[in-house]
């Protein structure tokens, strides 16, 4: 396990960000690891969430932001139901993730692809259009669907469906995605 | 009966399409209870965890949209079978309890949302607000001989602050909701852990992994199936039980029903509307299974 140099680029803004956004004291985590043991993704992980935690206490901006744990972090909510000092850190974890897209940072690209697409499917529809996300993940990702040995098989249970389900309220989903892309000047 | 309860209903994306066996049983198990369910009109997706993973306003304003068209219909409460969309609907509201989220929030709407409405889960209403006791009294055709797995999933009662629900470790909801069918309820050591998520397309590594030690420890407690209230949990572990097995060279035929359709079939509502046909792995064989031993049983109760 790599150790954390405490010497290396402390960036002091990154904390306070972090806390501002989370809404979090970062300072409360003494390192038990509890909230890691109870992690299901840690075999996935190349940085265990108690780590992450340690690196934003730390002020390790660019480790914490570049790493692949943001991607693959599921918001189970284990770590933030055990956490001893009531840290929410799943919550941690979501503000990193926000930052880390800020800044361009995603080592794991297929999970942004899918989830970039997800929200386009429902800021086009109002809601989500199966079949339209899988072409568009495949567009993006130049991945031939990885999961077309279901798709079949959905079709044939009545669980994809071949037309989107368009809302009426389809603009007003649209202007809140547009609103906020106004208002983070993206 | 006095007054009926009626609810406003929140299906999901994924009731239209994934987990349309879900949404069917459920309307079916409501209607026999004499719950009422009225679909919130016009209702969008709550934005799932891709929207979340964006920014907590943006995921509120999406969740919101759909509180305040509960708002407007008039009611307090909006149920939904979904754990996902029930996170985000109720993480909403949690985060608008601040003034000054609120604001940001309604500020990306077009009608606010004054966060008036309070989300609850399909089982929540059935254990807190039908209860237990009436429900096991509607029981017709009980579940006797078949051993059940409970599997609620990360996030129906997690956080505690946030869901408000049941026991964030040990959850016993459906549990009882099984018993009281008649079902033999195994203890099930992994009922609140994760599934794999939605990397089931991006990461399917991750899924065969988590999802296969839910299914091992499954088979392990000696159930004949697992029971799901979560559609995503409930795909990964049936849909992409093929892919699990030839990852992890195990051979699972482990049916994974909803807890509405189990529901279903002990108050007689027959098969076709509970979506029965929809599952890849068929739970026939099982249900089969365990009727014959339930009958066995019997015999020998009465032979005695
Ligand atoms: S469980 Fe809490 S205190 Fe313990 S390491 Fe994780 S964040 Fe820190
Ligand atoms: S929320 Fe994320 S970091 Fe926390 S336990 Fe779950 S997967 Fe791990």
């Amino acid at each position: 396990m790599e150790t954390i140099d405490m010497q290396a680029a402390f960036d002091p803004e990154f904390v306070a960000r972090v806390q501002a956004e989370s809404g979090q004291n970062l300072a409360l985590c003494y390192q038990c690891g509890n909230c890691t043991a109870g992690c299901p993704y840690t075999f996935a992980y190349d940085i265990p969430v108690s780590q992450m935690m340690r690196l934003v206490q730390m002020g390790r901006r660019e480790k914490a932001l570049r790493a692949r744990s943001l991607w693959l972090c599921a918001s189970c909510e284990s770590c933030t139901t055990r956490c001893p000092n009531d840290i929410d850190v799943a919550r941690v974890m979501d503000v990193m993730r926000h930052m880390a897209r800020r800044a361009g940072y995603a080592p794991e690209k297929a999970v942004k692809s899918f989830w970039d697409c997800f929200l386009d499917s429902m800021r086009k529809h109002g809601r989500v259009y199966e079949l339209g996300l899988v072409a568009d993940y495949v567009a993006r990702t130049g991945r031939f669907w990885t999961d077309a040995d279901l798709g079949p098989r959905m079709l044939l249970k009545g669980k994809l469906s071949l037309k989107p389900h368009d809302i009426q309220g389809k603009d007003e989903v649209r202007r809140i995605f547009e609103r906020f892309a106004a208002r983070s000047g993206s | 009966m006095s007054q009926a309860l009626t609810y406003a209903y929140y299906p999901g994306c994924s009731g239209l399409g994934t987990s349309r066996e879900y949404d069917l049983s459920t309307r079916a198990v409501c209607e026999a209870l004499g719950i009422v369910l009225a679909d919130v009109p016009d209702w969008s997706c709550c934005g799932s965890t891709p929207a979340h993973t964006v920014d907590h306003v943006l995921s509120a304003a999406l969740a919101a949209r759909n509180l305040a068209k509960v708002e407007a219909m008039g009611r307090d409460t909006v149920v939904t079978p979904c754990p996902s969309c029930l996170t985000n609907l109720r993480t909403a509201s949690h985060r608008m309890a601040d003034d000054s989220f609120r604001e940001r929030t309604n500020a990306l709407l077009d009608a606010p949302c004054q966060n008036a409405v309070t989300a609850k889960s399909v089982l929540q209403i059935v254990v807190e607000d039908y209860g237990i006791e009436r429900l096991s009294r509607k029981v017709v055709r009980p579940l006797a001989g078949l051993r059940v797995a409970a599997y609620y999933g990360c996030i129906m009662n997690r956080p505690p602050e946030v869901m408000a629900f049941d026991d964030h470790e040990n959850p016993m909801a459906m549990d009882d909701i099984l018993s009281a069918l008649g079902a033999d309820v195994r203890p099930f050591p992994l009922k609140v852990e994760c599934c794999g998520a939605s990397y089931g397309v991006a990461r399917r590594d991750i899924v065969a992994r988590l999802s296969g030690r839910l299914l091992d420890a499954a088979a392990d407690v000696g159930a004949d199936m697992v029971v799901a209230a979560c559609p995503l949990c409930q795909m990964n572990l049936d849909l992409r039980q093929e892919q699990i097995n030839s990852a992890n060279r195990t051979s699972h035929r482990m049916p994974v029903l909803y807890y509405t359709q189990l529901m279903g079939l002990a108050l007689g509502i027959p098969e076709e509307r509970l979506g029965l046909d929809k599952l890849c792995v068929s739970p026939r064989k099982v249900l089969r299974a365990a009727a014959g031993r339930a009958e066995a049983a019997k015999a020998q109760g009465s032979g005695a």
